[in-house]
């Protein structure tokens, strides 16, 4: 009998870790990647040749170590370059720079991380401004700063982080503005401590940006961006209410971030809300099962858990997978994982509360304010279907408004839009339910079809 | 608990013409309870092309087609909002000299029922569509037909029902339906209604509630399967269609190039339906034959969506021939979005007057149990 088919979704950290325990458990999995080169978002490479030695800072090892991983198995088939927009029944479509394919599997493993969550604020679709992730790509990928004088501004781990990787790349950063306040980061500090070398590591990079001269205000409400024809300037009240203006040429903004979810619900995945995320993710046990019997999840497009939890996921899940194929699984190590995994869910819960959710922002949302820039769709529009349409679902708001509609399928505006909706509708988050997932999950050229 | 209503008229469905039917019997002063499995307007009424087209319809279909566009021009006014129709025109390409030969003959029936046609030779084609990339032989234009959003119309409808006083209930699905003495008992799992009146306007589900009442109807499942561009400068000023059907392409106004891509899938039990790849990648290459500008484009989303379809590919539409009182409107066969305003005006007609002025004798479901050849299926799948 022929040996299973595993086929892996994303190069991250999960898709690596979970490509290797599975090769080095004598298969041949076929892992599958849009990126060129293997490390995902978090430890994204520079296109082959280029060399930036520094540019992951402290987690230099950790990157340089999924990176190298493929590098020494032969027995993973890699296919870099390749989109999945699609999934149906044992099939994947894909789309590959030669045009339209497909692949077959036995088990799959979606390992298809996560994006920035982007709110609205005045100004936030003017050039110049960027998501805190898109600010780090651009270094990491590209060597290069999203401007001369850039302000961060958002929540989560990302916003030091960002401002450390840009301090130390020689950017000059002229503001760090955390939209949450300042007191749930130290009464999270003992669930923090379930990490103690991650914790390190974020006073660490808040320690060297306030020894630069970049001390983060905290609890920064009414941000916005100005400029003619691109930004010019931030402007944003602190926490006394004083309001500040900071010349600059670029923003990076965003406010944590969102499951990559498009695939889990194509395969038929069952979906549960998460209200650590405020997002409906796809439903996984412990060891990176889900509710469809060939299909398992790992890393961040379940659920954000970070590139550290990403990699115990992938070995982790690549164990259940090869349980459930019948295979010898080391139990010692998958015990191991699950205690790690159970701490790691300790660390992320006290993460994310050190960032609750910027309920402000969306509160401050005026009508005239766009939140799908695909379409064009205004938060009046969302507010006036909501309220003469009887929209109080999302999809149904999407039929009425065409939110969600465009290029991005509503992976940029759906949260800023359920948020809309919720308040709109007096209902939380979860009552408005989520976007249902259609193919393709990116968009894929006309003169693809079959010859 | 079960909550108890009693009205005149229960209509199961809550697409465009469950919706009309609702609308136009308030019109006429009658109780009404609508019960709609999901969302009103969100099954094959809202997942179609969004045709308003008469031109190809089955020549029995047309009066009802006519008598629909007539009320389609006053919608916006009638329903109080923008469902984006317009008249763009439908135009249908010939590719042979047999194709045009059947535009010419169908022309020629058409005009019978007041439907003019405007036949076109290649050259004046070509100049209607300077962009056509496949050799047309001729084309036939029917100027008054044209589009709509189909995510609007039937909700619009259903909105209207509300505001004119109709009991419209969404996400009650209906398990049992029942005639007892003179009246109707309706069930879902949190409601009994009591009527007078019975409308099964259930599209896909309407084969079962049949069955109830003992009347087995050859009802199945059609899926098309749609594709959508990434928003385009408009060049593709008509609604285009081939002799044959399998191609059909039209632009909004948004500039988005909405495509037909032959079938979906759909499990008609469990009313869960999606895009088959094969089938949009196939439907892809032949739009891009037929438009060839759309080379550098691409697709956004795909959807289906399962409309019920009868073997002879026209509706049923009037009285139960086993239960008084009970009136059947489904089987659309994909023609149900350009057809449902009308169809709502006849529903309330059988249930207020007995009769409609509209000759809907071809529709009636008796017609599966007399006859043991069914008739051949029209051509085409455009909808």
């Amino acid at each position: 009998m022929a040996d299973p088919l595993v086929v892996i979704v994303g190069a991250g950290p999960a898709g690596v870790r979970a490509a290797e325990t599975l090769a080095l458990a004598g298969l041949q999995p076929i892992l599958i990647d849009e990126a060129e080169r293997p490390g995902g978002q978090i430890y994204r490479q520079p296109p082959a040749g280029a060399v930036r030695p520094g540019i992951y800072g402290l987690e230099i090892r950790k990157a340089a170590g999924i990176h190298g991983v493929l590098a020494g198995l032969g027995a993973v088939d890699y296919r870099p370059r390749t989109l999945v927009w699609n999934v149906f029944q044992d099939r994947l479509d894909l789309l590959t720079i030669e045009g339209h394919g497909e692949q077959r599997f036995d088990r799959l493993i979606l390992a298809t991380g996560a994006m920035d969550r982007a709110l609205p604020f005045p100004g936030w679709t003017l050039p110049g401004v960027f998501t805190l992730g898109g600010a780090q790509i651009a270094l990491k990928s590209q060597g290069v700063s999203i401007g001369r004088r850039v302000a961060l501004v958002g929540a989560g781990p990302l916003l030091p982080l960002v401002a450390h990787q840009y301090v130390g790349a020689g950017a000059q950063v002229v503001a760090v503005l955390d939209v949450t306040p300042f007191a749930p980061k130290l009464l999270q500090l003992l669930g923090l401590a379930a990490e103690p070398g991650t914790l390190a590591k974020g006073l660490w990079y808040t320690a060297r940006n306030r020894m630069q001269g970049l001390a983060a205000a905290y609890g920064v409400r009414a941000i916005r961006a100005e400029g003619k024809r691109q930004v010019e300037a931030l402007i944003y009240k602190d926490a006394m209410g004083v309001e500040h203006r900071i010349a600059c040429d670029a923003i990076g903004a965003s406010c944590g971030l969102r499951s990559e979810t498009q695939l889990a619900d194509l395969a038929g995945c069952a979906f549960v809300f998460d209200q650590v995320g405020r997002q409906w993710v796809p439903q996984r046990t412990g060891q990176g099962r889900s509710s469809v019997p060939a299909v398992y999840l790992a890393g961040d497009g379940a659920g954000i858990g970070g590139a550290d939890a990403a990699e115990l996921q992938g070995r982790r899940t690549a164990l259940a997978v090869l349980e459930d194929l019948g295979r010898p699984v080391d139990l010692a190590e998958a015990a191991r994982l699950d205690r790690r995994l159970a701490r790691q869910a300790r660390f992320r819960k006290a993460l994310e509360n050190a960032y609750p959710f910027p309920d402000h922002l969306l509160d401050d949302v005026a009508d005239e304010e766009m939140v799908c820039r695909c379409e064009g769709i205004t938060a009046g529009a969302l507010r006036e279907a909501a309220r003469d349409k009887d929209a109080a679902e999302i999809n149904r708001l999407k039929a009425f408004t065409r939110i969600g509609m465009g290029r991005c399928q509503g992976r940029v505006c759906g949260h800023a839009a359920a948020e809309l909706l919720a308040r709109a509708s007096g209902v939380g988050i979860e009552g408005v339910g989520r976007l249902r997932g259609q193919p393709p999950v990116k968009p894929i050229p006309v003169l693809g079809g079959v010859p | 608990m079960t909550e108890r209503l009693t009205t005149d008229v229960t209509i199961i469905g809550g697409g465009v013409a469950g919706c009309a039917a609702a609308v136009a019997l308030r019109r006429v002063g009658l109780k009404v309870v609508l019960l709609e499995k999901g969302a009103c307007g969100a099954g094959a009424s809202g997942v179609n092309f969004g045709g308003v087209r008469q031109q190809g319809r089955s020549l029995v279909e047309l009066p009802l087609a006519r008598r629909s566009r007539a009320i389609w021009d006053k919608l916006n006014e009638m329903l109080g909002e923008d469902v984006e129709f317009e008249a763009t025109g439908h135009i249908k390409l010939a590719r042979s000299e047999a194709d045009m030969a059947e535009l010419e003959r169908y022309a020629r029936d058409a005009a019978e029922h007041g439907l003019e046609l405007q036949l076109l030779g290649a050259n004046a084609a070509r100049a209607d569509l300077p962009w056509l990339g496949e050799k047309v032989v001729g084309a036939s234009l029917c100027a008054e037909d044209g589009a709509a959003n189909p995510r609007l119309v039937g909700p619009a409808f259903a909105r209207l029902a509300r505001r004119l006083g109709a009991d419209v209930r969404e996400h009650a699905l209906v398990n049992a339906a029942a005639r007892e003495g003179e009246r109707f008992e309706t069930r879902t799992d949190a409601l009994a209604v009591d009527s007078r009146f019975l409308v099964n306007a259930a599209g896909i589900g309407a084969g079962k509630v049949a069955s109830w009442f003992g009347e087995e109807v050859p009802l199945g499942p059609v899926v098309p399967n749609m594709l959508v561009t990434e928003p385009l400068p408009i060049f593709v000023t008509r609604s285009v269609g081939v002799c044959g059907g399998d191609v059909y392409v039209r632009q909004v106004s948004r500039g988005n190039v909405i495509m037909g891509g032959g079938r979906g899938w759909g499990d008609a039990e469990l009313l869960h339906s999606g895009p088959t790849t094969d089938q949009s990648l196939t439907g892809m290459r032949k739009t891009l034959d037929l438009v060839p500008a759309l080379r550098g484009a691409h697709i956004i989303r795909t959807w289906a969506g399962i409309d019920g379809q009868m073997p002879d590919r026209i509706p049923v539409i009037g009285f139960s021939a086993t239960t008084p009182d009970l009136v059947h409107a489904f089987g659309f066969s994909g023609h149900g979005f350009q057809l449902g305003p009308v169809v709502g005006e006849i529903i309330a007609e059988l249930i207020a007057d007995g009769r409609s002025p509209s000759p809907i004798e071809p529709f009636a479901i008796t017609r599966f149990a007399e006859a043991s050849v069914l008739p051949a299926a029209a051509a085409g799948v455009e909808h």
